[in-house]
């Protein structure tokens, strides 16, 4: 098997192709312990390899699906796990970041998940600590769970990804979503397109190597995989588009435009979902919409990540 | 019994022919049908040897009236006992699959080589966590000794003296193209 050569997840960037898919795999074999199906008849949902264990959710920033997709990865491996949610304040330096997690390193973590406002954070807090560093969400900057788990929610149902296509449509400018993914899906060999208002969608990311098209009819001819990110209502009316319903005019999906992609399009969000602006109600709910399945998902890969890192340890 | 050299350099010497397999699983199927009588056994094999072995044991006491058709595999990767040692690579993890329900039903564990009794009670903590079976029974085509836990095997193809440094391999026509079991002999303190 492959180890990880890093003892922190900080970026997609930093994990070889090969890595990708150790974790990947991992995550198939993880699913395993706690996904209900036929095949399947596992009662205790649970197994025994991080007992002992002590992984630290450190959240600078409100969340919760992926707090608790973190925790239940852990509690499904038999860690022990502390939970803290510190509401950041602006005034926040980097030095009182540091003593914290100091203060839970003296108390023997072996692995914290961090999430943090401000891109960066995750690097500095590995370059100080002995306990390995999960990424969390940081900033604009990254997010390579999210990205793990959309990589496995398509491999599973599209099997080998090289050569597919994927159109990200929405807030790419302030997304780590995007970001994690339009790195990991290029080592995947996958096609990116990305799709949004030229105010959210800058034309500097064609340096990335993606495909940038601001008609999203155009954009979806041959997708295999729709991707539609969050748009922050509160915080973008007026500064980036005119209007919400002008947002959903041109970038919102619904039927008649997911008929524009392949039959089988997949439909993925990462969720929380903004019904009637980014995604109508019928696609979200629909045949081809696999955003219950990332969630899902989440909690394998986030397994697979603790496994190969705690192996380290 | 053939001896030659290894290909790692050690002296390897066979223990077991293709021929014999065949007669050794054939008197062990027809053990786990006296012991099961009118009680269908279910059959789980611990990856990856031990899942085509339970497929052949299993197509043995199937002849006849009763068809097995379902088969469990089970992967130990994360109940082995070795995490809090520190140091050397953890198991890939392969994920287990059961198809049936195990609860109240006579459960034939199978795996190729039983030696420390580690592996086995990896699978008996992970087997339990699918449900209680009724009865676990175990069989094992080599038992070479060695044990380090109170653990025994209800059906054994082929008892082995070897030494405890002693690489026991088990070769199934299934993943490995064909049937023997070879042993390569380490000198003490020496290479394989």
């Amino acid at each position: 098997m492959i180890r990880l050569r890093s003892r922190h997840l900080l970026t997609i960037e930093e994990l070889t192709h090969d890595e990708i898919l150790e974790i990947l795999d991992t995550a198939r074999g993880m699913k395993e312990v706690f996904a209900s199906r036929e095949e399947n008849t596992r009662a205790v949902k649970k197994v025994p390899v991080l007992q002992g264990r002590t992984v630290v959710i450190l959240f600078f920033e409100p969340s919760t699906r992926t707090r608790q997709s973190f925790e239940l990865a852990a509690k499904r491996l038999s860690a022990d796990v502390v939970t803290l949610n510190i509401a950041a304040s602006s005034r926040e330096k980097g030095e009182t970041i540091i003593d914290t997690v100091r203060t839970l390193e003296a108390m023997a973590s072996d692995i914290i998940v961090v999430r943090h406002r401000s891109s960066g954070v995750p690097r500095l807090l590995s370059k100080t600590v002995r306990s390995s560093i999960v990424n969390a969400g940081d900033g604009c900057h990254a997010h390579p769970t999210q990205a793990l788990l959309d990589f496995f929610t398509m491999r599973e149902h599209l099997g080998e990804l090289k050569g597919r296509k994927v159109v990200i449509v929405g807030d790419i400018l302030h997304s780590r979503v995007a970001r994690s993914n339009i790195h990991g899906l290029q080592k995947l060999g996958v096609k990116v397109t990305l799709v949004g208002p030229p105010s959210l969608v800058p034309r500097e990311f064609s340096r990335l190597g993606v495909e940038i098209e601001y008609d999203f009819d155009r954009a979806l001819a041959g997708a295999d995989v729709v991707m539609m990110l969050r748009i922050q209502k509160e915080r973008m009316m007026g500064a980036f588009f005119p209007s919400i319903g002008e947002y959903h005019r041109f970038y919102g999906l619904n039927r008649q435009r997911l008929a524009l992609a392949k039959p089988d399009c997949l439909v993925m969000h990462p969720g929380p979902i903004n019904r009637g602006v980014e995604i109508d109600s019928d696609v979200a709910d629909g045949p081809q919409s696999v955003i219950c399945e990332q969630v899902t998902n989440g909690v394998a890969v986030r397994m697979a990540i603790l496994y190969l890192l705690a192996s380290r340890l | 019994m053939t001896e030659k050299k290894g290909v790692s350099g050690g002296r390897m010497k066979g223990v077991m022919s293709a021929g014999e397999m065949t007669a050794v699983l054939e008197e062990m199927g027809s053990a786990i049908l006296d012991v099961c009588g009118e009680d269908p056994p279910r059959f789980v094999g611990i990856l990856s040897r031990g899942v085509p072995l339970s497929h052949r044991l299993g197509r043995i006491v199937s002849s006849g009236e009763r068809e097995i058709s379902e088969y469990g595999e089970l992967d130990i990767a994360l109940y082995r006992d070795d995490f809090t040692e520190g140091g050397g690579d953890w198991p890939e993890v392969r994920g287990s699959r059961i198809p049936f329900d195990i609860a109240g039903k006579t459960i034939i564990l199978v795996d190729d080589v039983l030696f420390t009794g580690r592996t086995i009670r990896a699978a008996l903590n992970a087997l339990m966590d699918y449900g209680r079976p009724k009865k676990v029974l175990l069989a094992v085509l080599i038992d070479r000794g060695g044990r380090e836990l109170p653990i025994q095997a209800d059906f054994v193809g082929k008892r082995i003296e070897v030494g405890e440094q002693d690489h026991v391999r088990v070769r199934l026509r299934e993943v490995d193209g064909e049937d023997g079991v070879v042993i390569f002999q380490r000198r003490k303190g020496g290479e394989e």
